[in-house]
């Protein structure tokens, strides 16, 4: 009744270009961002803010990522994590380096960093497809943690390995280390958020996105049409890895506050981050969003179930998360292989005639 | 008497072997432990060539799968009741143990037959209903699968470590040893070689060329050839794609039960396992994704080149613990020049 086209008319081409052209999808989407903005920071406490909306967050902005790479552009990348991990130092890095950056400018730079580091270990894939450039992004993975791991300057020479993020502030407000207000911190990460989630829209609509596409839905035949694979693929090698880099700087200086490099960003990550976007649904944006949702809510959801109301064991209740992760991804796979973003989709295509039968 | 265990080689190496690296006979030891390590990467790197030749499904539970048919062995072998745990949170009980011990051959047979219905129950319930999917949500699935194992492996049978012992002799060979002996000089004391290692590459040379005839010799290897060549032809010369699957897994269930075995009895039963897939990949990389000699020579070339590169370059002048990366560095490069790997077939585009 209310989500229809009909009677919406656009007198413009920018009206008609825009990225919600049905007005009541766009009446929610401000409507979703006004509570994000003026709501939720009013309600937040620590342990939603630890446990739901931070992860929630900043693994959306990876799935983003990954999903520019792997949805848009069609290249399989194992890496997250090892990119999440070069975010993270660079920006560790930068914070302790030059103590009057910014954090904003800092994290931003250190996406730049992982940016060129994506798109060095990006350059093999002009060679080596599918399976085979899923595999050697591993080398990627596997590679970053382990220098990160032995070479001391990345970690400022620390007794421990480890790096700790230094108290930084955002127009005098704390936003990192232990005494930053939950409610800051989730503005914080939530202006990244929005800010990288409008550019990734833009980005994958626009003539970048349509080269990645082609090159996605058949490599030759894109480039028989006059796209350049070299450009179309580490761009979005690049892209990407900005992306995954913003993130893992986010998860360090915001999130986690101290990293320890083979524990936070392995190669759990990547899957984890694969399998939001797989979820999610893949060459999505909001499926990012809906696959980083599920999979940060479900094991919070499974946890409190068996071990709050069953009051089983952790290490059981462990044990039956991982089982039903795996469960539900199969499932998942098999029922809807588009993911989230597709049942989304014909939920929409259902409310454009709801309630009337045509 | 020198003694290495082929995982603490490399710590081994760099704190109480500096003064012999100019040995050549310790590097000819690193050398032949690299190799026996190979052998047990192509195990592992077998059981993904199989999968993805017969169904085209990139297989990443091959590891998990090792995991679950030590567990499994492990489990029949000391009388463990499955679920224990969780039928104790449950009902409140306190049990644990049947009280009997099977021996090793009749909890080997009972693990394959839990192998065969696994394959079975992943036919039926999962890969039949992905029939035409891309290969991506295919590889996803499996990877769905080995979480699944995983939390399902640990629930059945107990996340604790466990031995596995199944009678292989361990240790080094003694044998070995003292004929080798008097090859060097004073400090020399034989070449280091596990029994265990042996024996993984008796077995593997058994199971590959068991595996050969098979497929060369008997009707039913035939029908697994004439579906990995080509499946719309084998479908339409009468061949069951479906019963070929169930075959095809159970007998990467054999290979992972052989090598789960193996790495099982060098370093006990437990999570990190299920990471020798990681292990596999840079493997079928280096010898391509459809070829069973590719696999074991890719094995055999991963396993003595890490080994030989930790021990040159990476404990001496990297700081050590090269061996996460190294293999897949070395295919990585290497596959930029031959992107379908060594003798994986050759890949052709067409528009």
């Amino acid at each position: 009744m209310f989500y229809r086209e009909a009677g919406d008319f656009k007198d413009s081409y920018a009206a008609e270009l825009q990225s919600f052209p049905i007005a009541f999808d766009r009446w929610c989407y401000f409507a979703v961002l006004a509570f994000a903005f003026l709501a939720v920071p009013f309600a937040v406490n620590d342990y939603w803010l630890n446990a739901v909306i931070l992860p929630f967050l900043l693994y959306s902005i990876a799935a983003l990522g990954l999903n520019i790479l792997t949805g848009y552009c069609g290249q399989v990348s194992l890496g997250t994590g090892g990119f999440m991990a070069v975010g993270a130092y660079a920006c560790y890095k930068l914070m302790t380096s030059f103590p009057d950056l910014s954090i904003i400018i800092c994290i931003i730079l250190s996406g730049a960093v992982t940016a060129v580091v994506g798109t060095v270990f990006g350059l093999p894939s002009l060679r080596i497809k599918g399976f085979y450039l899923a595999v050697a992004t591993l080398a990627a993975q596997f590679f970053l943690v382990w220098l990160f791991n032995k070479v001391a300057w990345f970690y400022n020479y620390s007794a421990s390995g480890q790096i700790t993020a230094p108290e930084r502030t955002v127009f005098g407000i704390i936003i990192t280390g232990p005494n930053a207000s939950p409610a800051a911190v989730y503005l914080f990460s939530l202006v990244f958020v929005v800010a990288l989630a409008w550019l990734a829209r833009n980005l994958t609509r626009g003539s970048n996105g349509r080269k990645w596409m082609a090159i996605r839905d058949m490599d030759i035949a894109a480039e028989i049409i006059g796209v350049d694979p070299l450009r179309a693929k580490l761009s979005a090698f690049a892209a990407s890895s900005f992306y995954v880099g913003i993130s893992g700087a986010l998860f360090f200086a915001v999130y986690l506050g101290a990293v320890e490099v083979t524990e936070a960003f392995g190669i759990q990550k990547s899957f984890i981050v694969l399998f939001m976007i797989i979820i999610g649904g893949l060459g999505s944006v909001f499926g990012s969003f809906a696959g980083a949702a599920f999979l940060v809510l479900m094991p919070v959801l499974l946890k409190n179930v068996m071990v709050g109301e069953f009051g089983w064991d952790t290490g059981l209740a462990a044990q039956i998360e991982l089982a039903i992760i795996g469960l539900l991804i199969v499932l998942f796979l098999i029922l809807e292989p588009h993911g989230l973003s597709m049942l989304w989709r014909l939920l929409k295509e259902k409310l454009r005639l709801w309630p009337f039968p045509y | 008497m020198r003694r290495c265990n082929d995982i603490v080689h490399s710590e081994w190496m760099a704190g109480g072997g500096i003064g012999i690296v100019a040995d050549l006979f310790f590097g000819l030891e690193v050398i032949l432990n690299g190799l026996m390590a190979g052998v047990l990467y192509s195990l592992v790197a077998l059981g993904f060539v199989l999968i993805f030749k017969a169904s085209g499904i990139f297989n990443y539970a091959q590891g998990t799968m090792a995991l679950f048919a030590a567990l499994t062995l492990v489990g029949f072998q000391d009388g463990q009741v499955p679920f224990a745990q969780l039928i104790n949170a449950v009902f409140g009980t306190d049990i644990h143990h049947f009280g009997w011990n099977l021996p090793a051959i009749v909890a080997i047979v009972f693990a394959l037959c839990m192998m065969f219905v696994f394959a079975w129950l992943v036919e039926r319930l999962v890969l039949r209903h992905l029939v035409n999917q891309e290969p991506i949500i295919l590889f996803m699935a499996t990877i769905g699968l080995a979480f699944f194992m995983e939390g399902f492996g640990d629930l059945m049978w107990g996340a604790e470590i466990k031995d596995l012992d199944v009678g292989i002799p361990q240790g080094g060979n003694i044998w070995i040893e003292e004929k080798t002996a008097f090859l060097g000089g004073d400090d020399f004391f034989g070449f280091y070689i596990d029994n265990l290692d042996i024996w993984a590459t008796v077995l593997a040379i058994a199971l590959v060329s068991s595996l050969v005839a098979f497929s060369q010799y008997t009707k039913t290897g035939r029908a697994l050839r004439a579906v990995a060549d080509d499946h719309q032809a084998a479908l339409s010369v009468g061949i069951s794609l479906r019963t070929i699957w169930v075959i095809v897994w159970t007998i990467a269930g054999l290979v992972a039960l052989v090598a789960g075995i193996m790495w099982g009895s060098k370093s006990g039963v437990q999570f990190s396992l299920s990471l020798i897939a990681l292990k596999a990949l840079p493997v079928l990389m280096l010898g391509g994704f459809t070829s069973i000699p590719g696999a074991i020579v890719g094995g055999l070339i991963v396993g003595v080149g890490e080994k030989m590169f930790e021990f040159l370059i990476g404990a001496p002048f990297l700081g050590g613990a090269t061996e996460n990366w190294f293999a897949y560095m070395l295919a990585l490069v290497f596959l930029v020049f031959r992107p379908q790997g060594l003798f994986g077939e050759r890949i052709i585009e067409r528009v």
